[in-house]
């Protein structure tokens, strides 16, 4: 053996990608509490997402969401060993910095809090942490890798416990990817036009047939069941948000999701980790939602 | 690597974690890769890669599933296993900062520390000398990683950092590495694995 003296490089595109990638087939939870964050360790989430608020009290309660308290998301840091994500408004690239100056291992550029930019999201390239950022369609995911994006999470509904949007989302993306690999070369020009995303990204999911980075999904998923319909329809994996710590039995039903993500092909396992869960969360039915109040369609 | 007969059948345990690139990686070099969730799909395999991904996790699901003593017994009958980040932990004897109750498959005589080098903010990339491999130096993808802290007398090291920081091990038929060959289209790791399956398979 010898030892070796490269220099060393951080916060490359393969680094940032990387992390998403060791996420693959796991449940990310959002937690607003060390306790919570706990529990969910326990329970077997592959990362947790720090918040003052889960998307169902945002939407309950209104106003203007921002980037959580440093004391909560040290807190939160300081009692977990996986990996914890933030969430900062879109365009908000000061709380991006602030969330990057409190070590955290992800920021989510995320739709569930109020934009603070109505016209630019993040420059994520100028950052060393990486970032997920939502999406409702192909085109608006290849727009969020050209920022920096490392990780795309489709966006669903947050906060709803309907899981018809998530749904719709993944659905989308899975069938405007495709439709590009089924293209002749000479198409990708309009596909990308129509698309209004860059030619070489377009070129490049019509080759392998997948975004480049990782595609988790997000936006309602309250049970075993939702998370494995997430995944046979193609995500890489599954966000919960209110789904969890809004249900009865949190503990449960974070494990029970766990497990329904990685046997999402057996329905037995997805069966038998569905029983006795007491109370998911009571829910709204997106279809109830006046457009305002729907949060899948702030970011463009 | 055996270069006749029928090919080489490997397992990777997918519970969770970067199964796909293992799977690519190991089916690019001939092998005939399988997922391996269930007991059952154990008994089938020759060998078994443990991917990177969070090693709390796949220790959880591995013990919920029934999955972590097959792994120990197939292990200690001989078969081939590595490890890549989570795996090398997984695979580790000792490990320290891991969470209350975490349990190993182990088979190397290490300690690896979890999340050795900070968030991800110092996860990083580098040139690694690994002569086992070749003399081109390896692209090494350290995300979140554990090093050996410790290794013991059974254990040899293949590859450390400038400070000495031991960052891959083999132990007879079991190897690991902090860092991910999976990722940077780095082969020559899983085909030094391969020719351990194969001649364990005879």
């Amino acid at each position: 053996m010898t030892e070796t003296s490269s220099p060393s490089t951080v916060g490359s595109s393969r680094v940032k990608r990387g992390l998403a990638e060791m996420l693959k087939g796991g449940v990310i939870m959002d937690v607003v509490t060390a306790e919570q964050a706990r529990i969910a360790e326990d329970a077997g989430a592959v990362a947790v997402m720090a918040l003052e608020r889960v998307p169902a009290d945002i939407r309950a309660q209104g106003g203007v969401a921002r980037m959580s308290d440093p004391d909560l998301i040290e807190a939160i840091v300081a009692e977990v060993s996986i990996p914890v994500m933030a969430k900062a408004r879109i365009g908000h690239f000061v709380e991006a910095q602030v969330l990057q100056a409190l070590d955290v291992d992800y920021i989510d550029e995320s739709e569930v809090l109020s934009p603070a930019d109505y016209v630019n999201h993040i420059d994520k390239w100028s950052f060393t942490v990486p970032f997920v950022c939502g999406a409702t369609n192909l085109g608006e995911a290849l727009r969020r890798i050209n920022e920096g994006a490392a990780m795309i999470r489709s966006k669903g509904e947050a906060g709803t416990g309907d899981v018809s949007e998530a749904t719709k989302h993944i659905r989308t993306i899975g069938a405007e990817i495709r439709a590009l690999s089924a293209m002749s070369k000479d198409e990708l020009y309009v596909a990308a036009k129509e698309l209004q995303a860059p030619y070489e990204l377009v070129a490049e999911v019509a080759e392998r047939g997948a975004l480049p980075v990782v595609l988790f999904t997000a936006g309602g998923v309250a049970t075993p069941a939702d998370a494995a319909l997430m995944m046979q329809l193609g995500a890489d994996g599954v966000f919960v948000g209110s789904g969890i710590f809004k249900s009865g039995e949190p503990e449960r039903r974070a494990a029970a999701i766990v497990k329904a993500t990685t046997f999402f092909d057996d329905p037995a396992v997805i069966a038998d980790a569905s029983r006795g869960l007491g109370e998911a969360m009571v829910g709204i039915n997106v279809a109830d939602l006046p457009a305002p109040h729907r949060l899948a369609e702030r970011g463009w | 690597m055996a270069g006749s007969g029928s090919p080489l059948r490997v397992g990777v345990l997918a519970l969770q974690g970067d199964v796909r690139e293992h799977v690519r990686v190991l089916t690019g070099l001939g092998a005939e890769a399988t997922p391996v969730r269930r007991a059952s799909e154990l008994t089938g395999v020759d060998g078994l890669v443990i991917p990177g991904g969070e090693s709390t996790v796949i220790d959880k699901l591995s013990r919920g599933f029934g999955l972590a003593e097959p792994i120990r017994d197939a292990r200690r009958r001989g078969m081939p296993m590595f490890g890549t980040c989570a795996g090398l932990i997984l695979l580790a004897d000792r490990i320290v900062d891991g969470i209350s109750g975490q349990e190993t498959f182990g088979g190397l005589d290490v300690t690896v520390r979890r999340n050795a080098f900070g968030s991800q903010l110092d996860s990083f990339e580098t040139d690694l000398d690994v002569p086992v491999v070749g003399p081109e130096p390896v692209h090494a993808v350290f995300i979140r990683a554990p090093l050996v802290a410790e290794t013991g007398p059974g254990a040899t090291p293949l590859a450390a950092l400038g400070d000495g920081t031991v960052v891959a091990v083999e132990q007879g038929a079991v190897m690991g590495t902090s860092f991910h060959p999976e990722v940077t289209g780095e082969s020559r790791f899983h085909r030094y694995f391969l020719e351990k399956v194969a001649d364990a398979a005879g």
